[in-house]
């Protein structure tokens, strides 16, 4: 039963509606792509929701794209949109998705994966981060590794997603690369990311995997000590927090955004949906819809989107087998 | 403090601010009243044009759209048995049947009343309690939710009607089975999806509430034709639909209602994963048994003190939420989320610092609670004739515009044409069901406090490596569990009682 995030959604999607149609008034001698149509797989007011009526807010106000319209198309962990791209065939249409379309396309939730469609684009990204509660004994990643070595069912590790979805794949991951085995790896479920933080707090579980941009603010705040980051060097804007890898840990990850195109898609036309969104990073505009929402720009796109989406499928379906969820 | 309160005062009060409170629970109200939107809708609609206010005002608006909702939300459930959010189930209970009966008026009166007074003394308890509290909410561990929601479930005793405790029973197995439906938390497994994709991830909330209240009550009415005597009756109840006379008795009653709703919602609502819904059907559950045996009777056939009782818990809890909010930077509400989502897109990060860095905007988010719930007040009040005239609408106008805006009102949520066949069919079988005297409420309480129930159950076991003992061992636990063990066994041994007496 998931009544929240599906309650705020309407309105999230009147709201960017609102935004978007302030934002088309301007369009001067630059632009790029006459329009495009974002085919979003959830709700409104989710994740994907939000990247795409970000970037189409901020590629129509910037004048980049003439006109951006919105289809939201839930169902089925997003099977549903993704029959739909393919099926219609429509080259002006843009689909947003992230690292799940990997997860589930393993899990064959549904049949197809990205190869079956043109990858556009990656870009926008989070990284993950293990935490503690600022009172506990576990200060530092070490800490962690030594109260796993000394008896795995004693360090419960939480986080904001079912078992086998990302949080757990995270903590697993992490674990996994300090050579724990990662099926003894303890992972507790929580139903949203708030309540898993006041499970950390509370104290019932040792460890929190979870979203950096999450947790980088109550850790400013000293609620939460960030053990590590999933990124492969330590962040420009916080220099403080050490990566998973200076921690022991090979671990890398990052939580993807993108934007996928109907198979077939003209090279010529991949190519202007590419340059409009090199072109939207240096944009005030861009950088307003960025600095709202916290995220991190990863440009990744066409074939460079491929290798690392087939790189990251090896390392999610290893672990996932590794686990049993496959 | 009284530094910090003229400090919010000061801020609150001025016209830029004044004319964002009365906006806001003028929109509030009519967002919360269409089937399908809520508090969080209505929220989440005014961060554009909050986003582009100055910190103090952008808030003092969304918490005047959030109570005004609150309050809207009420009214649909009242008028027309449409709860749009799980919080305003328990006001249907006897809201509804008061403006079954043709007041309708002194039905919303009451709630509006009610909700004031829990948003008010719970805003009270926020200001001197907030820094302690805090740490207080974080000292519930799953274990003790999972007791709270038995707490919760033992309530549904009190939807029961006389002789109807199986059926009410029943339908709550029922509510229980249904909220497995989707993929299991726990174990990243799909259940009862009947490889249906569109079943993955569960039935919302919503549909079930608004086919199996909503729509099969606009079902039932258009399938049980009136008699001349009924249409009689009703011109006769529509000639006082706009009054609100509440008598002085009445006043008495709801008094003390009002101030156990207060205290037990506030403190529901302080725990993050506990919320309104549970506070509002525990304060029912609760005024109920205190009710006495004539009195609880009548709860669920228009009781005064069944309609005050939620009304107050669940505004009590929304306020109680900003506890953990403010205080530690935690959302657990999604309500709160999208608060805490505008709050960092002001650069104002909620946590223990805020009330130290920020004292302004802590104490004027305070403040406005108490200025939205005065402003509703006054606004609607004289709106309450009115917006109870919806019900002196002729059926065959009323009723397709009640069936339209529940099916709407879920697609426009999910944007899947699933959903509304799913709707026709569980409006279908709630018809039938009604038909045969099973009664929906206990149903949507199985429904709601079903799913976390067993999460929290699935998650403590889990983190005790199955070992149950955790149910006796934790003393927060076991008191919680033995309060839910008096509250089912009281009414039996009392019952016993008067009938060896007698």
């Amino acid at each position: 039963m998931r009544y929240a995030p599906r309650l705020r959604s309407v309105a999230l999607a009147a709201a960017a509606a609102l935004t978007i149609a302030a934002g088309m008034a301007r369009a001067d001698g630059q632009q790029v792509v006459e329009r495009i149509h974002f085919l979003i797989p959830g709700g409104a007011g989710g994740g994907w929701d939000g990247t795409a009526r970000g970037a189409g807010e901020a590629l129509t106000k910037s004048g980049l794209v003439g006109k951006a319209t919105f289809e939201n198309m839930s169902g089925g962990g997003g099977g549903k949109a993704i029959a739909h791209l393919i099926e219609v065939g429509d080259p002006g249409t843009l689909m947003v998705n992230s690292t799940p379309i990997v997860i589930r396309s393993l899990q064959r939730v549904f049949p197809q994966n990205f190869r079956d469609l043109t990858l556009v684009a990656g870009i926008i990204g989070d990284y993950a981060a293990l935490v503690s509660n600022a009172g506990s004994e576990i200060k530092a990643f070490a800490d962690l590794h030594a109260a796993y070595n000394a008896d795995p069912r004693a360090v419960a590790i939480g986080g904001g997603s079912v078992a086998g979805g990302m949080d757990h794949l995270v903590a697993a991951l992490v674990m996994k690369g300090v050579g724990a085995n990662p099926t003894e790896v303890k992972y507790i479920p929580y139903d949203a990311g708030g309540k898993a933080m006041a499970g950390l707090l509370s104290g019932e579980i040792r460890a929190l995997s979870t979203g950096f941009s999450e947790a980088v603010d109550l850790a400013s705040q000293g609620l939460v000590n960030i053990l590590c980051v999933t990124a492969a060097e330590r962040l420009a804007e916080f220099p403080d927090y050490p990566t998973c890898k200076e921690s022991g840990s090979d671990a890398e990850f990052v939580n993807w955004r993108g934007f996928f195109a109907t198979p077939g898609l003209p090279a010529e036309t991949r190519a202007k949906y590419i340059e409009a969104f090199e072109k939207m990073y240096d944009t005030p505009e861009w950088e307003t819809v960025r600095a709202r929402n916290g995220w991190v720009n990863i440009f990744k796109p066409g074939d460079d989107f491929g290798t690392f989406l087939e790189h990251q499928e090896q390392q999610i379906g290893d672990l996932m087998r590794e686990l049993g969820f496959l | 403090m009284i530094e910090g309160i003229l400090i919010g005062l000061s801020t609150a009060l001025t016209l830029t601010n004044l004319v964002m409170v009365l906006m806001g629970c003028l929109v509030g109200t009519f967002i919360g009243m269409l089937p399908g939107l809520g508090p969080m809708s209505a929220i989440a609609l005014m961060i554009p044009i909050a986003a582009s206010l100055e910190p103090s005002a952008g808030i003092i608006l969304m918490a005047a759209v959030y109570y005004g909702a609150i309050f809207g939300g009420s009214t649909s459930s009242i008028l027309i048995n449409a709860p749009g959010v799980a919080s305003t189930v328990a006001t249907s209970f006897d809201g509804y049947p008061l403006a079954k009966q043709g007041k309708a008026g002194k039905a919303l009166a009451i709630a509006a009343y009610s909700s004031f007074s829990g948003g008010v003394i719970a805003a009270i308890f926020l200001l001197i309690a907030a820094p302690s509290l805090a740490y207080v909410s974080l000292s519930f561990q799953s274990t003790d939710y999972f007791a709270l929601m038995v707490l919760g479930l033992s309530a549904v005793a009190a939807f029961a009607g006389k002789g109807n405790v199986v059926k009410a029973l029943l339908m709550t197995v029922v509510g229980l089975m249904l909220s497995t439906v989707g993929t299991d938390q726990t174990q990243g497994v799909q259940r009862f999806t009947f490889g249906a994709l569109d079943l993955l991830d569960g039935i919302s909330f919503l549909l079930l509430v608004m086919a199996t209240f909503a729509l099969s009550e606009a079902l039932l009415a258009i399938l049980k034709p009136k008699t001349d005597a009924d249409r009689l009756r009703e011109m006769e109840a529509q000639r006082n639909l706009g009054s609100m006379a509440v008598s002085k008795a009445e006043v008495g009653e709801m008094a003390p209602v009002i101030g156990r709703s207060s205290v037990i919602g506030f403190l529901i609502g302080v725990l993050p994963g506990a919320g309104a819904t549970i506070a509002s059907f525990l304060a029912y559950g609760m005024e109920q048994r205190l009710a006495g045996p004539t009195k609880g009777a009548a709860f669920g056939h228009g009781s005064v003190r069944g309609l005050s009782a939620p009304e107050t818990a669940n505004n009590a809890a929304a306020t109680g939420s900003f506890v953990p909010l403010l205080t530690l930077g935690i959302p657990g509400s999604g309500t709160t989320a999208i608060m805490l989502g505008a709050l960092i897109g002001y650069g104002i990060q909620p946590g223990p610092r805020l009330y130290i860095d920020q004292p302004d905007v802590f104490w004027s988010v305070i403040v406005s609670m108490w200025i939205g719930n005065i402003i509703l007040l006054i606004l609607n009040l004289p709106l309450i004739p009115y917006i109870a005239r919806v019900l002196a609408i002729p059926g065959q106008i009323l009723l397709p515009l009640i069936i339209f805006f529940s099916l709407i009102g879920v697609y426009f949520v999910s944007f899947n044409t699933f959903d509304i066949h799913l709707m026709i069919w569980f409006a279908i079988a709630a018809v039938i069901l009604r038909l045969l005297d099973f009664p929906m409420a206990p149903m949507i309480l199985g429904f709601i406090l079903g799913a976390m129930m067993e999460e929290n159950l699935r998650r403590a076991l889990l983190i005790n490596n199955d070992s149950w003992s955790f149910l006796w061992e934790r003393p927060l636990t076991a008191g919680i569990l033995a309060l839910a063990a008096v509250v089912l066994i009281a009414p039996v041994l009392l019952g016993a009682l008067r009938r060896r007496r007698a």
